[in-house]
């Protein structure tokens, strides 16, 4: 008979402990989360696929540590990756009909490093389509569910890693992250969730949308758990010749200086979450941090200028999925039909209006009125960060401006979806690094999240002043 | 007030093929995503093209040689594709048979 283990109050830390001194076996930690996900994923819809050789990858990883091969903090812990993370032999889809038998030729950097690790891959979690949305609802699998509330989203676009983590379906997972799709759904979900700096991780495998904004990070259930895959994952790879080995690590001050930009905080955030936001400042003032309102006087163009600079870069990626080399294919009466029929059958909509809307930006006579102000601006924006961390360490605001909202409120409606990105886009379009910790629930149980925001190369910043906040 | 013909413009630059019921929905959703993003118009810079000097940014350089191992996974890449042959992807004939140029 299995093991039992009580999934909930396990940690990386804990497993990991436990797995090395045998008090349970990475087949028993295995067994457990493929039970759970037996009766939990029906509801949630967290996971499009759990591998069936988890159990034996866990085997080969019991075998090594016993052979003495493997004894680092990973070996063991079992894990969900995100599907538009390429993890080689196995089916990465993007959440699409476009890629729904296609089967990833080699391992993404990140994925490399976590097998290195003895990292159990359980299963590739749903997404909004090509990470195009902020709920998982524009998923061509069906939306994933909110682990708190079943009648609510999860998020996204990482919705599926962030609901698996949060109901304890995963002890950890992986997401990309373009305007908030790591911190958004960690934060409706109760979850932690990193968007490193830009540049800290390697891309290489993990399908492109818009990639001066893509990042790939960590969904976690504590900030430490989260801080031991970044450290995990990041790092220089001759593979995307964006990314770097800068590690310099900031000084962590004793007492922070926290900037809060109060502009941003008017118009949109519901009360409850205003609330929650305002106790962890009294929180924070309490354990003897200093708060300061910041100006950043461009920060409420990000919306405008991602929604340019976004669509642009994903209509120029997904320009690869052609019918012929890969994915869907619908054979038309000429080449040039192939295309049209390949893509129109292939994509759903929410992928057909950001390739169409960045096509117009980018076309003769927009482009330099939208394509070109965007730019121009994205370095402003960029600015009155630099200015802000001239005077304080770090940034704080909601993750998000209401809680996880229910399922079809927004899905009728792309303007308003794209609005609940306000706090996490402008962090990506500077580059810089974001930590959503959660700060407790409200009267229905439904998470609340802060997102902290540091300099570039600052998440040791992030970790130390979110374990202050954390509840 | 965004036009069907610019949607059908726009469809045939992305070739994408689009539904009756898509283009009329695209229609709605670009006329309020494009005056929400249009208010950049008033935003405080002049049009700038991207350029190279700016102080954030890095030229990374590489050798044009080693970063790929050819043919390396050339058998696994033309499994994946809808139609090959040998060592080819298949697509429909472009030219007429005959043609000279």
């Amino acid at each position: 008979m299995a093991k039992i283990i009580n999934l909930a109050e396990l940690d990386i830390k804990k497993a990991g402990e436990a797995i090395r001194s045998g008090q349970f076996s990475a087949h028993d930690l295995t067994e457990a989360y493929l039970e759970k996900i037996s009766t939990r994923n029906a509801d949630l819809n967290a996971y499009l696929e759990v591998f069936t050789d988890a159990l034996a990858q866990a085997d080969e990883v019991d075998r090594k540590i016993k052979a003495g091969e493997l004894s680092g903090p990973l070996a063991g812990i079992p894990m969900a990756i995100k599907d538009n993370i390429l993890i080689a032999g196995r089916i990465c889809s993007s959440a699409s009909k476009m890629l729904t038998t296609y089967h990833a030729t080699y391992d993404a950097t990140v994925i490399a490093k976590l097998k290195q690790g003895g990292v159990i891959f359980l299963g590739r979690t749903n997404m909004d389509e090509f990470a195009m949305g902020g709920s998982t609802e524009n998923s061509a699998y069906g939306p994933t569910k909110n682990p708190h509330d079943l009648s609510r989203v999860s998020g996204g676009s990482s919705g599926g890693s962030a609901s698996a983590v949060g109901g304890d379906l995963a002890l950890v997972a992986l997401g990309t992250d373009t305007g908030g799709s790591i911190r958004q759904p960690a934060s409706y979900c109760g979850a932690v969730g990193l968007k490193p700096t830009y540049s800290a991780v390697s891309r290489y495998g993990a399908m492109a949308m818009a990639s001066s904004l893509d990042q790939i990070g960590p969904i976690a259930k504590t900030i430490d758990d989260a801080e031991l895959i970044f450290k995990t994952i990041r790092g220089q790879d001759k593979f995307d010749s964006t990314s770097t080995d800068d590690l310099a690590t900031s000084k962590i001050p004793a007492k922070f200086k926290i900037g809060v930009p109060y502009d941003l905080l008017g118009a949109g955030v519901t009360e409850e979450v205003r609330k929650n936001f305002d106790e962890t400042v009294e929180l924070l003032k309490k354990q003897g941090h200093e708060i300061f309102p910041i100006e950043m006087p461009n920060l409420h163009y990000s919306l405008a200028c991602y929604y340019i600079l976004m669509p642009a870069e994903a209509s120029t990626n997904l320009a690869r999925f052609d019918g012929v080399r890969y994915g869907c294919h619908v054979d038309g009466q000429d080449m040039i039909e192939d295309y049209f029929l390949s893509r129109g059958a292939g994509f759903g909509q929410e992928v057909k209006r950001r390739i169409m809307l960045g096509t117009y930006v980018l076309s003769a006579g927009y482009y330099d009125a939208y394509y070109g102000k965007a730019d121009a601006l994205r370095r402003l924006i960029a600015e009155d960060y630099r200015k802000a961390f001239a005077k304080v360490d770090v940034l704080i605001t909601p993750t998000a401006p209401s809680v996880a909202f229910p399922l079809g409120q927004n899905t009728s409606d792309p303007l308003q979806m794209y609005l609940e990105d306000i706090f996490t886009v402008p962090v990506n379009l500077a580059g810089v690094p974001a930590l959503s910790v959660p700060t407790g629930k409200n009267g229905t149980g439904l998470p609340f999240g802060l997102q902290i925001t540091g300099p570039h190369w600052s998440e040791d910043l992030l970790f130390a002043l979110g374990r202050e906040i954390v509840r | 007030m965004f036009t069907e013909q610019e949607i059908d413009k726009l469809a045939e630059l992305s070739r994408i093929a689009l539904s009756q019921e898509e283009k009329q929905k695209f229609q709605r959703d670009f006329e309020s995503i494009l005056g929400y993003i249009s208010e950049l118009k008033n935003a405080p810079v002049a049009d700038r093209k991207l350029s190279a000097d700016d102080h954030y940014l890095t030229n990374v350089m590489r050798e044009d040689n080693d970063a790929f191992m050819a043919g390396a996974n050339t058998a696994k890449i033309l499994a994946e594709a809808p139609k090959s042959d040998d060592n080819f992807f298949v697509v429909k004939q472009i030219l007429d048979h005959g043609e000279d140029n």
